[in-house]
């Protein structure tokens, strides 16, 4: 049984949660934005701005805590934003959703820019460091798994639960689901689905602003141009594959935390395989994931359907 | 000249030289640049002389004209396809990877075919292209015909493994054998297209895409294939129910796109860099979905966008060096003109419901 105290082992492990927090987060928003019955696409920007945000904020106070707080609200603000487009406007979800992304990253790029010069040297942040829980960080395969993190990645371990009491145990999450299953027939119950519509996009902004920070503010120190690297669409796929539930979403998110550190791992390895085919693992299996999970995705029966207040 | 002449001549002018979907583009652009110069004068800096700069650099010499035009091209090919997936309904924003697969395909045939007359060499690497990207973006049909699977995210899921499988062919296989970098070997003269303007970069492939823009608005506008595309996007319920074969106008969505971005990688392999290398496209594939959106999914529409959106990238960087202001301006930029675009769209239907839920 020595394998099951191994270092390599014990790293992977702590790297595979790390690795799926933040997509864990962006789907976790991702979940209050469908089942409401609003398709966010926008999550990819929302990530993005949330990374930058939360970095150059604690670039410049020092403060990790201010940093995740202020990729919260920008985030949120973001969701805002794309809720006036899909709930108020009625526009095309995917079409906003991806003008959103665009603009994300061109004001990431452009404020980074002005903030640090295009040089060469990229600015560096002290990220969070792990809690130190002493000896039972050393217990085999749990350590690992549970007893080696950040406080950021507990808040979002905590985020999960916090998502499912208001889900499943809540009248928020049963108010929400009805407005995303059938606006009209919550509306004459008394509920507003404009109103909910706003507040489920403005939390899944908020939550994928949070798994964006955490890409920068904890996992590496550093922004990059375009950082999140197609994450806020991974989250979508993820949210199909843990049928928008919030546990569902933890495990499928942590199977895409493995994936990336498998291939992280695999590539100091002589494995014999190409870099770049390891590099592509997350992504091919988003694509699997899909596929064997699309047909019976249980979605929200209002999902992308702008609703029009008095009937259409 | 009597009055029904006169607006005989308006209604000329409004239908082909500025129909309403052109104002509104216009308009939408206009707005854009303006929030662009409070972003300029926000961190300090003159609007004034950074967009000066900018069209100096792509508008104001025949080179910046040409190296417009250059980068016209592959924004214009990729938007084109995009416009024409929309169209039917299919959102693949997948052109940045099949312009990759195409290019690499290209390269390969152009290797394979070397010493051959040129006539044979350039149509065989378009073909190679062409169907490479079709074969990549099928790939994302066949998920979402039989799987179901959501070709927004398989697309941009199929881009990365492009850009990394290229990669990998770069290092490996197709690694120019006399090179530590990551490229294929040289082109072969008769395997590059013709230079069209002398002490300038300019390429046929600008002619190439011209064509393409003019054969595809005929087809999307006078075809029976087109106007089934069209029928689909619109209602794909409908569309069936009067006996539309819903599957064919959604692969024609998938294949054209992947095929026309296959041709804008064919252009830069075979026109502009003679060689496939790692880093081909500085993203043409996604800001042709904002062309395409701009052009509001014509094909002529989309090339004019394509233009506007080539001259503010090829200004960008004199912008950045001559004002200071960071060149991702121009991704802000294009951005907001598709937000505004997408906005004033709805705009009506705002005012209409308002009215209707007042009275």
């Amino acid at each position: 049984m020595e394998w099951l105290a191994d270092p390599v082992l014990a790293g992977f492990i702590a790297a595979s949660v790390r690795l799926s927090i933040p997509i864990l987060l962006a789907a976790l928003g991702g979940m209050f934005a469908e089942k409401s019955g609003v398709l966010n696409i926008g999550l990819e920007g929302m990530m993005l701005i949330g990374c930058f945000t939360g970095f150059i904020t604690v670039h410049f106070s020092g403060n990790l805590w201010l940093g995740a707080g202020v990729a919260v609200l920008i985030g949120a603000i973001a969701g805002l934003g794309l809720a006036f487009y899909a709930v108020t406007l009625r526009s095309n979800q995917v079409v906003v959703g991806i003008a959103f992304n665009l603009l994300m990253l061109g004001v990431s790029a452009y404020f980074f820019r002005l903030a640090f010069g295009s040089g060469t040297a990229s600015p560096r942040i002290t990220p969070f460091a792990p809690i130190d829980f002493g000896p039972l960080g050393q217990i085999p395969i749990l350590g690992p798994l549970l007893f080696q993190h950040d406080p950021l990645t507990y808040l979002s371990l905590a985020l999960v639960l916090g998502g499912w009491l208001v889900m499943q145990r809540s009248t928020i999450g049963l108010s929400i689901k009805a407005v995303g299953e059938h606006p009209e027939a919550a509306e004459t119950l008394g509920l507003d689905p404009i109103a909910i519509r706003y507040a489920a996009v403005a939390v899944s902004g908020a939550l994928a602003g949070l798994g964006g920070a955490f890409l920068s503010i904890s996992a590496t120190g550093v922004f990059l141009d375009n950082m999140t690297a197609g994450r806020g669409y991974i989250a979508l796929a993820i949210l199909i594959l843990g049928r928008r539930h919030p546990f569902g979403v933890l495990v499928a998110a942590l199977l895409f935390g493995a994936a990336e550190a498998l291939q992280l791992r695999a590539q100091l390895l002589p494995s014999g395989v190409p870099l770049q085919f390891l590099i592509m693992l997350p992504y091919v299996l988003t694509i699997v994931v899909l596929a064997v999970s699309a047909t019976r995705s249980g979605a929200p029966a209002a999902l992308g359907q702008p609703y029009e207040k008095g009937g259409g | 000249m009597s009055e029904s002449a006169s607006a005989a001549a308006i209604g000329f002018a409004r239908r082909w030289l500025l129909p309403r979907s052109v104002l509104s583009g216009m308009l939408c652009v206009l707005a854009a640049f303006a929030i662009g110069a409070l972003l300029i004068a926000a961190i300090g800096r003159d609007p004034v002389l950074a967009y000066l700069s900018l069209f100096e650099a792509s508008l104001g010499s025949t080179n910046g004209l040409a190296e417009t035009a250059i980068r016209t091209v592959p924004l214009a090919f990729c938007g084109i396809g995009i416009a024409l997936a929309f169209r039917a309904g299919v959102f693949n924003v997948g052109a940045e990877g099949q312009l990759f697969i195409g290019g690499v395909a290209a390269a390969w045939m152009g290797l394979q075919l070397g010493g051959q007359p040129q006539w044979l060499v350039l149509p065989a690497m378009a073909l190679a292209a062409a169907v490479a990207g079709a074969g990549w973006s099928a790939i994302a049909g066949v998920l979402k015909l039989k799987f179901r699977a959501d070709e927004l995210i398989t697309t941009i899921m199929l881009n990365y493994i492009a850009i990394y499988f290229v990669g990998y062919l770069l290092h490996g296989p197709l690694q120019d054998p006399g090179s530590p970098l990551a490229r294929t070997a040289r082109l072969a003269a008769e395997a590059r297209l013709p230079m069209l303007l002398e002490g300038t970069r300019l390429h046929a492939g600008l002619l190439l895409v011209v064509v393409v823009a003019i054969v595809a608005q005929v087809f999307l506008w006078r075809s029976v294939a087109g106007f089934r595309l069209r029928a689909v996007g619109h209602n794909a319920r409908a569309a069936e129910n009067t006996g539309m074969n819903v599957k064919a106008a959604l692969w024609t969505g998938f294949l054209i796109c992947g095929a026309l971005s296959g041709l804008a990688g064919f252009s830069e392999v075979a026109g502009v860099q003679r060689r496939m290398i790692e880093n081909l496209s500085p993203g043409f594939g996604y800001t042709a979905i904002i062309v395409a959106l701009l052009g509001q999914t014509n094909p002529l529409g989309v090339l004019a966008a394509a233009v506007l959106f080539a001259a503010l990238q090829i200004g960008s960087t004199t912008m950045e060096s001559a004002a200071g202001v960071p060149s991702a301006l121009t991704t802000v930029i294009q951005a907001l003109v598709v937000l505004l675009l997408i906005g004033q769209n709805a705009l009506p239907r705002l005012f209409r419901r308002r009215a209707v839920t007042g009275s």
